[in-house]
């Protein structure tokens, strides 16, 4: 019999970034928030402690601090026409588990979407003509631009204390920034980080190319930094040990280093972990949350009632919940109705290795040092005749040079025995490689929705992802590679090795974990879960933060957003608390 | 004692007739219900940090039985709450008074100067009686106060008969009339209420004062340094407003709190307001220093070995050249505390780890992880010999027993 | 500065006492070692003085398909010692008895279905299971085909079953011999370029292929000196309980043994002179 607890004005699913950022907002303006986290505690010391944290074998190979698939995975397949099977060892991407959630152990690369990421549908049918958006692509329009969001997108850099270097003041192209980025308030609270051998050869064959390179903005602090909560962070030393790693010297922006110290010591705000929320409750009319229930780790279950439910948890774990608590309209891909599990999204990635004739020590590395060329994202180029929508990045990212996983070594390159001990041997510290970070448009047939066969530990059905590349991906990726490839034959080299993205995507190789939508946020309750403050369409008390309510994703990492878009909603929850009620009117 | 008993009592006496009431009665002191009084009191409490001692870990506020460790053994703190059998709520003003100006309770019995009686003898007769206005409003506990371990004859309190006569030098605080007001008040503030000396001044076998005042003691294992003048391991080379900026924030541009020290900023100097600091601060600058020492010069062998564990394991935060990031990872390299007349406290921050207070001016935390499994005690002597005596610091060397008898200490030490 | 000959870590703590080594005998028994390590970069050659270490999952004709494996996958040669003298069939075993070996992590419900490429790994056995069967189906093929088992092969008949395991042309039976071939190729990657805290890597052999230096944390001041080599020592995580370390305790209470390096030997003996990943000596950082 599951026991019920008093009730919070709010309870947040997961205590990640936006967990952290909403009750911090939200506690700030008064209301008792109560973070419901399904893994551990976690915390500098003593969990990314500098005595054991460089251990490449514990944390990269064995991936000791991500969601283990035991407790929780979901099923995959390319097409509807297939069987869906478990993802049963980690691999495409890596969701992550405990507080701090994913903010832990990102890699620190923060953008802004474009100003056209925003419009994409109405965009690029002005543009290009509607007939240039095949049938099958259910891009839409976000709800929100980029000027209600920017405000939003500085609040989260400061919080975080981003490394940067501003293109776009105010409308002013700068000299030394990203010149296709869009306009900004203000310059970056802290300068670029410093270059490495790689990013400064990149820098220089891509404009010797011409393309218009410039330092990539980093959650990774280039000073030290006094943020606005009047957190104290320190100064990136360039370990190599980054992503999927927690950092040992408070340099990398996560809930721990930004917002914690200060959140927790609230009398209103407080937190369980090893609370896996397994249902959000709701009243007999399915309009109203009532609380969620959740699942400690003695299996215990406990109703945890509350005012607002607000789903923090990783992008599509958001989904999974809806889908097993029964709220919202399932998506049914062939009826093309229903938008829970509708437009999920991804990454289109591909990559350039580059065996340099000069030293790198590519182990000298951050999160987020990196130099990049953005002339093809998004619509930052004409796309007529090329017969693809969107876009992405080419970065030269030089996140460290850990042994086992890092190795970036040309064609042809034996995978085993003599050859290759000797092509190790000689290439390990001259190699490199470039990232082509594409966005990935959503499609009538790539979603979310449950599995029919397998369960989890809980008993509910797993989450089913059906999810491939389409033409479109495709074509862009190949360009971006053969623009990526350009790049790296102006570098002086010993061999390259171009890796474009080839075949159906698979589960198998790490590529991002950059998984988006199933609750996308829009103007319209037919083809969006929540309304531009994603606040739910059909349940006024229930929110959802993250990725999972990005329409489809741009060719940016999706943090930045994440985070403006859960300041942005924060506001509108303070205005909902005020007044509860749909803050849109349908 | 509160209204209600008074009036039981009184009930209690004239419904019994001749039968003496249980509880004690008189005349509570008009001023002591004044919410005034009961602020000033509590803004005294955290000046003297009774909370810190008087609690737990994991305790009720103030119950006590909280160990302090002494050479002699251990102490448990006292209940201080108003309960009336197992605190102090059975006591009048004048058995508060003699507590803490002459180290005797209520039953007569002495205290052992674990509880700073020395130093809170100093305090005036009104800010006592405002202290124990503050502390009849704090909750009360029921919790019986634990026995001292103490070997024998420590554990003999007429003993202290003994030791108060010697050491105890019961006068309330006199302003030096050839000094500003502001430096008596920071000289109240540090030789009552701070009790600074408990901790930073050296004591002998008996635990009595020795040497020179506030020039470095032991203080729960580790070494507190001299607060007094020195270049190399006092405040000389601190201004009064780093001086003021350490104990309101628990960090400045040459050192940050920790161990036991973190405590106290962070229960009770970060609520000190700031022309107090700034007294305390005056004062402090006015202290004579130790007669500089010179010490030994460590081997280049274990200086070597101590370079490479040093850029291993420690540049990581404290960077090359030990110059830290101030207010973030102190600096080692100029460092007073690093360079202390004993090596305690450094060797203790490296085998613990340490935290740094989170005041409401820097709520960070910041925290330095435990090396105790990483580094063996060879490892930890060649580390902090190399820190004490790198960058130019002298602070001569670090062995390897030294260590080991430091880590089988604090491994022992009560929680 | 006295000019010190390049002594490196190439020697074995199971020839002399590592504890106090005087600099005396440092520099008296220099000759002997410095002729051993141009040999094969291992004091008294590899396998022969290092001290068995008992398995925890493998048995022996399994470790001795393991080393026999592992050595055409990396092997030793002029560029410095292969897996076996890394001790990676050590590591492996070490991993395979863990929670690795064990799928501790992985979600292994079933029904289990074979799937599209795509969709990853689909076979209801836990690495420890696949190393089990697949090195028994193996040497089962090649006692039939080639006479012998794996082991007793020649090295060039070795690498003939290896790269048909790796192309998909021997039957396993319910294990495709690609899936068991990546496994242990991925795990021998993972012993040969993991800490050496892990029971391969043995005195740095791989890292010291490739020139990685090893866990430190703080590059600020040396990221901008493009094109220099990063000359330090070779370092490890050190720990409490590496595997290759159980065998004896040291003074200190430390483990200590062939492999170990770093945390487990006083401060003063591995500072001394050490090899840096230029080939230099150390040390050259300032007082």
């Amino acid at each position: 019999m599951a026991r019920k607890l008093p009730e919070v004005d709010v309870v947040l699913v997961g205590f990640g970034w936006t967990a952290s950022i909403i009750a911090q907002e939200l506690t700030e303006a008064g209301a008792n928030v109560l973070a419901l986290e399904r893994g551990e505690w976690r915390d500098t010391v003593p969990d990314f402690s500098v005595t054991h944290i460089q251990d490449e074998l514990r944390y990269a190979v064995r991936k000791e601090i991500f969601e283990q698939t035991r407790r929780e995975t979901m099923t995959f397949r390319n097409k509807s026409d297939q069987l869906a099977l478990p993802m049963r060892e980690l691999g495409s991407f890596l969701p992550a588990s405990g507080v701090g959630g994913a903010g832990v152990h990102w890699n620190g690369q923060n953008w802004r979407f474009l100003p056209t990421d925003f419009m994409l549908r109405s965009h690029n049918e002005q543009h290009y003509g509607k007939k240039a958006i095949p049938d099958d692509m259910t891009i839409q329009d976000w709800g929100v631009t980029y000027e209600q969001l920017e405000p939003y997108y500085d609040k989260f850099e400061y919080l975080c204390g981003i490394s940067g270097k501003a293109g776009n003041l105010g409308g002013k192209i700068q000299a030394g920034g990203n010149p296709f980025e869009g306009p900004r308030r203000r310059e970056y609270p802290l300068p670029p980080l410093k270059r490495c051998a790689a990013t400064v050869l990149f820098d220089k064959a891509a404009r010797e190319v011409g393309f218009h390179p410039f330092p990539a903005p980093a959650a990774n602090t280039s000073k030290p930094y006094r943020n606005t909560l009047g957190v104290q962070m320190g100064q990136c030393t360039y370990c190599g040990y980054c992503e999927w790693f927690g950092c040992a010297n408070y340099s990398k922006a996560s809930p721990q280093t930004t917002i914690l110290p200060v959140l927790l010591k609230k009398d209103n705000f407080s937190f369980r972990t090893h609370s896996s929320v397994i249902r959000i409750l709701t009243d007999s009319d399915g309009k109203r949350a009532t609380g969620v229930v959740y699942v400690d780790q003695n299996d215990r279950e406990y109703i945890q009632p509350a005012q607002m439910v607000v789903l923090c948890a990783f992008a599509h774990h958001n989904v999974h919940l809806l889908l097993v608590s029964k709220i919202g309209v399932p998506y049914d891909p062939q009826a093309g109705t229903g938008v829970v599990g509708r437009n999920y999204a991804y990454q289109v990635s591909s990559s350039v290795n580059v065996t340099c004739k000069e030293r790198l020590n590519p182990f000298m590395g951050a999160g987020a040092l990196g130099q990049v060329v953005d002339d093809f994202n998004g619509d930052n180029f004409d796309h007529t005749g090329k017969g693809f929508l969107g876009g992405g990045y080419i970065a030269l990212w030089n996140t460290g040079g850990r042994p086992i996983l890092q190795e970036y070594l040309p064609k042809g390159t034996p995978k085993w025995g003599a050859g290759w001990k000797k092509a190790l041997h000689e290439d390990y510290l001259y190699s490199t490689h470039m990232q082509c970070h594409g966005g990935v448009m959503s499609y009538r047939d790539n979603y979310l929705d449950l599995d029919p066969t397998y369960k989890d530990n809980y008993g509910n059905p797993l989450l089913r992802l059906t999810f491939d590349f389409h033409g479109n991906e495709k074509a862009m990726s190949k360009f971006l590679t053969d623009r990526a490839t350009e790049i790296a034959n102006a570098i002086p080299n010993r061999g390259i090795n171009a890796k474009p993205r080839e075949g159906d995507y698979s589960i198998v190789p790490y590529q991002t974990t950059h998984n988006t939508g199933g609750a996308a946020m829009g103007t319209d309750p037919r083809t969006s879960f929540v309304n531009p403050y994603l606040q739910s369409w059909d349940v006024p008390n229930l929110w959802v933060m993250g990725s999972t309510v990005f329409p489809q994703n741009a060719g940016y990492n999706p943090t930045g957003t994440v985070g403006a878009l859960a300041f942005w909603a924060a506001d509108a929850m303070k205005r909902y608390i005020r007044n509860p009620q749909p803050l849109v009117q349908t | 004692m509160n209204a209600r008993l008074l009036i039981a009592g009184v009930l209690a006496l004239a419904s019994a007739g001749a039968a003496v009431a249980a509880v004690q009665v008189y005349a509570p002191a008009r001023s002591r219900q004044l919410w005034g009084t009961v602020q000033q009191g509590k803004y005294l409490a955290r000046a003297g940090d009774c909370k810190a001692c008087h609690t737990a870990e994991g305790g009720k506020p103030y119950a006590g039985g909280r160990p302090v460790p002494t050479p002699f053994g251990i102490v448990y703190s006292g209940n201080i709450t108003p309960d009336p059998d197992t605190g102090i709520g059975a006591w009048s003003e004048e058995d508060f008074y003699r507590a803490m100006h002459d180290g005797i309770d209520r039953q007569g019995k002495r205290l052992y100067p674990a509880f700073p009686y020395p130093w809170y003898t100093h305090m005036t007769r009104g800010d006592v009686d405002a202290v124990m206005a503050y502390l009849d409003t704090v909750k009360p506990v029921r919790q019986v106060d634990r026995q001292p371990k103490l070997g024998w004859p420590f554990s003999m309190r007429s003993m202290l008969a003994v030791w108060d006569k010697l050491y105890l030098d019961a006068k309330q605080f006199q302003p030096d009339p050839k000094q500003s007001a502001e430096w008596n008040r920071g000289e109240y503030l540090v030789d009552s209420l701070g009790h600074c000396g408990a901790c930073h001044t050296s004591k002998n076998m008996l635990g009595g004062p020795t040497g020179g005042k506030m020039q470095g003691g032991m203080a729960e294992h580790v070494f507190a340094p001299n607060l007094g003048a020195g270049e190399r391991d006092g405040l000389g080379g601190w201004t009064k407003q780093d001086i003021v900026e350490y104990l309101a924030t628990g960090s400045n541009r040459y050192a940050t709190a920790a161990g036991p020290m973190a405590e106290v900023v962070q229960a009770s100097t970060q609520y000190l307001k700031q022309r107090d600091l700034e007294a305390m601060a005056t004062y402090l600058k006015s202290l004579e220093g130790p007669k500089p020492e010179t010490p030994n010069t460590p081997d280049n062998d274990t200086m070597h070995a101590g370079v490479a564990l040093y850029v291993d394991d420690c540049a990581g935060c404290h960077m090359d050249k030990g110059t830290g990031l101030p207010n973030v990872f102190p600096p080692l390299r100029a460092s007073s505390a690093v360079q202390a007349a004993k090596p305690d406290l450094l060797i203790a921050v490296i085998l613990q780890g340490a935290r740094s207070p989170a005041t409401s001016a820097k709520p960070s935390g910041i925290t330095m992880p435990a090396f105790n499994a990483k580094l063996d005690d060879a490892e930890v002597a060649a580390l902090t010999t190399y820190i004490r005596n790198a960058w130019g610091n002298r602070g001569g060397g670090v062995s390897k027993g030294d260590v080991a008898k430091l880590r089988s200490t604090l491994a022992s030490a009560p929680r | 500065m006295e000019q010190r000959e390049n002594i490196g870590l190439d020697r074995s703590c199971a020839t002399e006492r590592c504890d106090s080594p005087s600099r005396r005998t440092f520099l008296l028994g220099s000759a002997i070692f410095i002729s051993s390590s141009l040999l094969l970069g291992g004091c008294g050659g590899g396998n022969s003085t290092r001290e068995p270490v008992a398995l925890r999952f493998l048995e022996s004709d399994e470790r001795n398909f393991i080393r026999a494996a592992i050595d055409r996958l990396i092997p030793k040669d002029g560029l410095g010692p292969g897996a076996v003298d890394a001790g990676v069939d050590v590591f492996i075993d070490s991993q395979l008895a863990g929670p690795f070996g064990q799928a501790a992590g992985i979600y292994m419900s079933g029904p289990f279905r074979l799937g599209a490429k795509e969709q990853g790994y689909q076979l209801p056995f836990t690495p420890a299971q696949v190393y089990r069967l697949g090195i028994r189906r193996v040497d089962e093929h090649c006692r039939k085909t080639l006479g012998n088992v794996f082991a007793q092969l020649k090295p060039d008949q070795q690498d003939s079953i290896l790269h048909e395991l790796e192309d998909g042309k021997i039957d396993l039976g319910e294990i495709p011999s690609p899936n068991f071939f990546n496994l242990l190729l991925q795990n021998t990657k993972e012993g040969f370029l993991a800490d050496p805290i892990y029971g391969g890597n043995r005195e740095f052999a791989g890292w010291k292929l490739i020139g990685y230096p090893g866990p430190r944390y703080n590059y600020t001041d040396h990221i901008e000196q493009y094109g220099k080599p990063y000359d330090a020592p070779f370092v490890s995580l050190g720990g409490e309980q590496p595997v290759t370390c159980r065998l004896s305790d040291s003074p200190t209470g430390r483990f200590r043994g062939p492999g170990c390096e770093y945390a487990q030997m006083p401060a003063k003996v591995h500072y001394d002179a050490l090899t840096t990943t230029t080939g230099k000596v150390w040390p050259a950082g300032n007082l």
